[in-house]
């Protein structure tokens, strides 16, 4: 029945095994075992991509001409705009920031409820960066058991040497990562430069000095108890899963009851004792980086990163068993193979009301977002009445009213735009940055708007006194680009009493 | 410590507690956390030391850095006053014309005029300057003593009736009917020729033309135009400044009005006047 095999058998326990604990126990170190496999292959592929857009992105040109900045994506607080390759965001346009929120939740909540916890387990900062620190740890210390007997081995010169590596190495991840971060908000090859120089703004260093210390402690040393106990997703995800979502799960039905020494059992030829197909290796612990057992069931700490899996599935070949005795299982398919029920292809698990009205939701507010977008006008007008007082009576007894009028130029461009008024037959205003010039209804007044600017204007409409009209008058002002099609028609009005 | 009771299936102690059979776990925390918590109350009795903390009876600790939010308000304000400093010394130093002609000196100007009218002219003028009864609304066309820029600096520097100030605007109408100089009927012609100067419709040929012509004209102009070399209003607009009907002008003729503005020169600063002269002056009234 089986090959005589030289599996490993590691005295290992799980870190979250009960028992009479004390009350604010220290902290068990995880030393996770390197393991090989499929999934190994897909983490190592996301951790790189995901890694590279993050150091890459803001190195990034995109050309928007003289009058902005080339920085593909740029989150340009001093001047209050945010750049991302084609688009330009004003504050008031913050909302689109607020759509993405919503679209990455709602996304979120999708992939939970079809992949269970793929963010924890691949695309997650922190599983990203542990990831990174674990194979410099490895690269410099060793893999799990070198890294034990170093840890219990009493202070050398080798072991300060392998230490003092380690944390240096991570701490240049750590000011790395904290340096990527600040060119997300200014000219990355200037500040590159200035930052060496230390002619960089404070903040710049102080950012990199916070993130540096959250990465190195965080990817360092806190590891998997950030995800247990800092982070609030793996309780909000209890309530995502359903039968129906993936998880790693260990097909107990098949495994037990597992036997540690089958080869002795086998030699007693004593049939009559039941084997299942977990050898009890432990290697499925020893790889787990939060240092869980997975056959105690779908537990908080799993982020279902499939480690468990390659490594068992590298034990059952070489056993001569199937794989799978750990495996990606809904609880669904986990019931129907434990029931010996012939197991649904897990594909129509996408299409079910909970994923469909996900996908919905997700699709409603990225095309309204994208439709809002395409159709969003570059040029804005908002007008002001003057409050205080909010009508002026003239010696010749006309009245005039005061606007603050702000014009805003949202292209990187230099504009020509004509200013008027319509609505107020017989009256007049006058621009005051523009002098004494009086306009007529109707009558188009030239102005220049700078690029990418907001133009404030402080404008008197007045009425003659023989025209003046019985009530308040709703007026518009028209503000118009001939140069792009902009046409712009502000409502306002036009008081004549006091209150 | 007496023995708590375990849970089977996890093996972790429980808290004893128990809601219809459900009972809860007592997992440990970790000891980071543990220590986390002691280091912020080391940081608190940190804070206490050097900061203002504990309330006592007529007063709090004060804390050994001396910090106080009010000392951080002094500073910060003696920090802006003293960026200010280039700009209120060119103020200081430019002409009223040459201050308009600088873009940041105008809209600083402006802004410093703005905040020194809020404290010093609102009570009588208006937080909009729109005036009232007796105050003259600085936001219109209307000038007893001159809209440009020049002239309105004047007023504020010296300003009018004011006895303690030898250069102040003074102007001295009559108080026709207290002092004998008209009797009632004649003034009360007289003020029906005035309501006619703003309606347009004034009969030259009338008795109230004739008295206006002999008593009046001198100073508010054979057509009631004004002057405002003398600060004699103009009776022909639209503009009252103490109310336009007939009791209210009549009152005005017997008793004479005689308001008063103080002379800023003696409480403010030679810059400050500056400001608050080109702030009124840009208010959309302001004459050229």
């Amino acid at each position: 029945m089986t090959k005589p095999t030289q599996i490993e058998q590691f005295n290992v326990q799980a870190v979250n095994k009960g028992g009479a604990k004390k009350l604010f126990a220290a902290t068990k170190k995880i030393y996770p075992k390197r393991v090989e496999g499929k999934f190994r292959q897909l983490k190592w592929l996301i951790m790189t991509v995901t890694l590279a857009i993050y150091y890459i992105t803001p190195w990034l040109r995109w050309d928007r001409g003289e009058f902005a900045p080339d920085q593909a994506v740029l989150v340009d607080l001093a001047n209050r705009r945010f750049y991302f390759f084609f688009i330009e965001i004003w504050p008031q346009e913050f909302f689109y920031v607020a759509g993405l929120l919503i679209m990455a939740g709602i996304g979120l909540f999708l992939i939970t409820s079809v992949w269970g916890r793929a963010w924890c387990g691949y695309t997650c900062p922190q599983t990203v960066w542990v990831d990174l620190f674990l194979v410099i740890e490895r690269a410099i210390e060793g893999d799990r058991n070198a890294r034990i007997k170093l840890d219990k081995a009493p202070m050398s010169f080798t072991k300060l040497r392998l230490k003092a590596t380690k944390h240096f190495v991570w701490l240049l991840v750590a000011i790395s990562t904290g340096g990527a971060w600040i060119f997300y908000f200014a000219d990355a090859p200037s500040l590159f430069v200035s930052f060496f120089k230390f002619e960089a703004p404070f903040v710049a260093y102080s950012t990199v000095g916070i993130l540096t210390a959250t990465t190195y402690i965080f990817g360092g040393f806190m590891r998997e108890q950030v995800c247990t106990y800092m982070c609030p997703w793996p309780r909000i995800q209890a309530a995502m899963l359903d039968e129906e979502s993936l998880v790693v799960t260990y097909n107990d039905y098949r495994g037990e009851p597992r036997t540690a020494h089958r080869k002795k059992h086998a030699n007693d030829d004593a049939p009559q004792v039941p084997m299942g197909d977990c050898i009890d290796c432990n290697k499925c612990v020893v790889v787990c980086p939060m240092g869980i057992d997975i056959r105690d069931g779908q537990q908080l700490e799993c982020i279902t990163c499939a480690l468990c899996i390659d490594a068992c599935d590298s034990v059952m070949e070489k056993v001569g068993k199937p794989t799978g005795l750990i495996s990606y299982a809904t609880l669904k398919e986990y019931n129907d193979a434990a029931a010996g029920k012939p197991v649904e292809n897990s594909v129509p698990i996408l299409f079910r009301p909970r994923t469909l009205i996900y996908s919905a939701i997700w699709c409603l507010v990225g095309l309204s977002m994208l439709f809002v977008l395409a159709t969003r006008s570059r040029l804005d007008v908002n007008v002001l009445h003057d409050r205080n007082p909010l009508i002026v009576k003239l010696s010749d007894g006309s009245i005039r009213n005061g606007y603050t009028v702000k014009i805003l130029n949202m292209e990187p461009k230099r504009h020509t735009a004509f200013f008027s008024f319509k609505g107020l037959p017989k009256g007049y205003m006058r621009i005051e940055q523009e002098g004494a010039k009086l306009i007529k209804n109707g009558e188009r007044y030239q102005l220049t708007l700078e690029p990418d600017v907001l133009r404030e204007l402080k404008i008197y409409v007045t009425m003659p006194r023989s025209f003046l009209p019985q009530s308040d008058q709703s007026f518009k002002f028209v503000a118009e680009i001939p140069a792009s099609e902009e046409h712009h028609e502000t409502p306002a009005k036009f008081h004549v009493k006091k209150y | 410590m007496t023995k708590r009771p375990i849970d089977e299936i996890t093996g972790t102690e429980t808290t004893g507690h128990e809601w219809d059979g459900i009972r809860e776990l007592d997992t440990p925390m970790p000891r980071w956390w543990l220590i986390t918590f002691y280091l912020t109350i080391a940081w608190s009795i940190v804070y206490c030391v050097l900061y203002p903390a504990i309330p006592l009876i007529n007063t709090n600790t004060q804390g050994t850095l001396g910090y106080s939010s009010r000392g951080e308000l002094t500073k910060s304000l003696e920090k802006a006053r003293e960026a200010q400093t280039g700009l209120r010394e060119k103020i200081k130093s430019s002409s009223l014309a040459a201050i308009i002609a600088d873009p940041q000196l105008f809209s600083f100007a402006k802004a410093g005029g703005k905040a020194a009218f809020k404290v010093n002219c609102v009570q009588c003028h208006g937080s909009g300057a729109e005036g009232s009864v007796g105050n003259p609304n600085l936001n219109d066309d209307d000038w007893l003593w001159g809209g440009k820029l020049e002239d309105i600096h004047l007023t504020i520097k010296h300003g009018a009736r004011y006895e303690q100030d030898d250069d102040t605007r003074l102007s001295d109408m009559p108080a026709f009917g207290k002092d004998e100089l008209l009797d009632k009927t004649q003034i009360e012609q007289v003020a029906d020729y005035v309501l006619s100067l703003s309606k347009g419709s004034a009969d030259a040929s009338s008795s109230g033309a004739k008295i206006f012509a002999e008593q009046c004209a001198s100073c508010h102009g054979e057509t009631g135009a004004g002057d405002r070399s003398v600060g004699a209003p103009a009776l022909n607009d639209q503009i009252w400044l103490y109310g336009g009907d007939k009791k209210t002008v009549i009152e005005s003729i017997h008793n004479s009005r005689k308001a008063v503005m103080p002379a800023w020169a003696h409480r403010l600063d030679v810059e400050t006047i500056k400001q608050l002269a080109i702030y009124v002056h840009s208010l959309g009234g302001g004459e050229k």
